[in-house]
């Protein structure tokens, strides 16, 4: 087990380094000039060379690389080009708004994913299930921006049900008030793919012999289905959850965007907007790493859900 | 199963099979007809025999659709807001001298008058423009849009996996750690990082369209799982025996990259081009909407779907509707072609 970490945390660090030089270079080359940006459309000679010597970009190539490598490294990105604001505090303050909201995205959509999966699966072949996946096929093809827009439309412009956008600085408000129709709306887009994907996953264990043998010994159905094929369809459901946990971190930043919440997706939108470099190198290269953690942390559990997985 | 007997009466090759499945398939078949619409629709669009004038402002201002009627109350309201009580303020205008000339001199100008039509076939936009021309437009964009960047990206990702799975060694060593770099980035992330070089940098130039842009940006985020499946493939075939019947008879390299093994797995290659087409769609339309995918002076579904949204407050819904239903009729079908196509070029996944 140990072994195991030392050597996955070992080939983190090729990847992460080609991150940071990926990074680096798309914006070294590919990116307008930073002095150009900072000083604007007026600025003198004089105003953007001593730009360019603040930044450091009249310093040769790989002494540019090792600088970034530091800001990496020590959190230390200075301040956001827009807003003046550093850009360690927009992370600390942006974070907490993208969590409130998708947290509870993940965990429902988690749950009403593998209830209406299991639900399809155990009436297979039938006419239901085959109406289920037409419909799930459908909602499938709309796009989420449809969703939204006809969403909030509807819940919170005609009927009034929820406020149509806001945001406040309590977590009780938020979570009471300002939530609740992201996270519907957000929910209902995931319930086509999710119930088509855990029916796959439900479908996979429902014709195993365990299942046949649960069943000859006179087991209820709730018993088969929740005890033994529920906890072997976990894998699968788990690879899934972890491959989408990055993204609560980032956020749904459509959904943030649509909803004026204060959140770390929308400020990366609008860094892109305002081609405030620092935040979107920033947020690209934590998140990285954080992808990568979580796909480490990911590989433990399997363990734990499955005995028989060796980790090597 | 008779299909598959019949098949092999008229032909035994590979692809007379995958065809011949493929016609057994009732919903793949009725999905490759709409699929099929719909690129007779973009070619038409491309060589500008529909939706080319788009952008004529035929229409009054959110001209109804012909099934609901022109909205009469709309009108007296409007007009209802014209009279304003005239001020009499030609003793101080400065510019009073000059009207009477610039009267004289506008009315020596030929001005048509253009009829704008209180109802149009599927509505009007703000300024009056066609919403089906829009539709049409916007289909040909989006659809383009979405193939261009499945194309490229099955490109990239077949050449990489393709080099890497068959040399193995150090090339797939190197080609590895640069898909898990790619791979690492969450694509969201990924595509910000691209839209925001791309938008202030010297290739915005290159890019002006915008076209391009989205292209290349989707492509650059898509290429990573085509690799890893093509790569799974060569490895599984570089040392079967066929090819190392092409290796004896003295094929080179190339030749047996893309001559012997490529057809081979082929049905890979196309299943995963057809998935990404339907992604990267869904993908423009996202991107267009947020103002980082084609230009202002172009339309797609996305714009289309961006300029609804506060139409829909107004109670203008005909724009939301054609964008929405245009894309989803085209998705779906899409989809359901492409499980199809899964179907018939691999019998045995079902």
């Amino acid at each position: 087990m140990l072994n195991f970490l030392v050597r996955r945390i070992l080939q983190m660090i090729p990847t992460l380094l080609g991150v940071v030089l990926l990074v680096f270079l798309l914006f070294h080359y590919f990116g307008g000039d930073p002095a150009e940006i900072l000083a604007g459309m007026n600025a003198s000679q004089e105003q953007i060379d001593s730009i360019r010597q603040q930044l450091g970009l009249d310093l040769p190539l790989w002494q540019q690389v090792w600088q970034f490598l530091l800001k990496v490294a020590t959190f230390e990105w200075g301040n956001s080009w827009a807003t003046n604001e550093s850009v360690a505090k927009i992370f600390q303050t942006r974070l907490p708004a993208t969590l409130t909201v998708m947290t509870p995205i993940l965990v429902i959509e988690v749950l009403l994913g593998t209830l209406a999966g299991l639900a399809v699966a155990y009436v297979r072949g039938t006419l239901t299930d085959k109406v289920v996946m037409v419909i799930c096929t459908l909602a499938m093809s709309i796009s989420f921006l449809v969703y939204i827009i006809f969403g909030q439309y509807l819940f919170a412009f005609v009927l009034g049900w929820f406020p149509v956008q806001g945001w406040s600085n309590s977590m009780w408000t938020n979570l009471s008030v300002f939530t609740p129709l992201p996270v519907l709306l957000a929910v209902i887009v995931s319930l086509g793919p999710h119930t088509r994907l855990y029916r796959s996953f439900f479908l996979d264990e429902i014709n195993q012999d365990y299942v046949r043998t649960a069943r000859s010994k006179g087991l209820s159905e709730e018993a088969v289905l929740f005890r033994h094929v529920l906890p072997n369809a976990l894998i699968p459901i788990l690879t899934n959850v972890a491959t989408h946990l990055p993204s609560i971190f980032i956020g749904s930043f459509l959904i943030e965007v649509f909803f004026s919440i204060p959140g770390l997706g929308r400020e990366v939108y609008t860094a892109v907007n305002r081609s405030d470099y620092p935040v979107i190198q920033a947020a690209t290269i934590y998140l990285a790493a954080l992808t990568m953690v979580i796909n480490l942390l990911t590989d433990v559990l399997y363990q734990w859900v499955d005995p028989r997985v060796k980790l090597k | 199963m008779s299909a598959v007997l019949a098949s092999h009466r008229q032909s035994n090759s590979l692809w007379g099979q995958v065809v011949a499945r493929f016609r057994s398939d009732k919903t793949g078949m009725a999905a490759l007809f709409v699929v099929g619409l719909f690129f007779v629709l973009v070619v038409s669009a491309q060589f500008g025999w529909v939706g080319s004038d788009w952008q004529a402002e035929v229409g009054q201002p959110f001209a109804p659709p012909h099934l609901v009627g022109a909205q009469a109350d709309v009108k007296t309201a409007q007009e209802a807001q014209v009279p304003v009580r005239q001020l009499d303020i030609s003793d101080i205008d400065p510019l009073a001298p000059y009207y009477d000339k610039w009267q004289q001199k506008a009315s020596g100008v030929a001005v048509t008058q253009q009829i704008k039509q209180d109802t149009l076939p599927w509505g009007g936009d703000r300024i009056g423009r066609d919403v089906l021309q829009k539709a049409i437009k916007g289909a040909q964009i989006s659809i383009l849009v979405g193939l261009t960047a499945a194309v490229m990206a099955t490109l990239i990702g077949t050449v990489l996996g393709a080099v890497g799975g068959y040399f193995g060694g150090a090339v797939d060593d190197a080609l590895e750690w640069l898909y898990n770099v790619f791979n690492a980035i969450p694509y969201v992330l990924l595509i910000f990082a691209l839209a925001a070089v791309f938008k202030s940098g010297p290739l915005a130039k290159v890019f002006s369209n915008g076209i391009m842009n989205v292209v290349v940006i989707l492509s650059l985020v898509g290429w990573t799982g085509i690799y890893r499946l093509v790569r799974a493939e060569y490895i599984k075939h570089r040392s079967r025996d066929y090819v190392r019947a092409a290796e004896a008879i003295g094929a080179s390299h190339f030749s047996r990259l893309f001559v012997h093994i490529l057809p081979n797995v082929s049905h890979v290659v196309l299943v995963q081009l057809s998935l990404h087409v339907v992604g990267f769609i869904k993908a423009e339309v996202i991107l267009s909407f947020l103002g980082l995918g084609v230009s202002i002076d172009m339309v797609s579904w996305g714009t289309m779907l961006s300029e609804s949204q506060t139409e829909l407050i107004l109670g203008i819904w005909w724009q939301f509707l054609a964008a929405t239903c245009m894309m989803a009729i085209f998705v779906t079908a899409f989809a359901l072609f492409t499980d199809a196509l899964r179907d018939a070029l691999d019998p045995k996944i079902r």
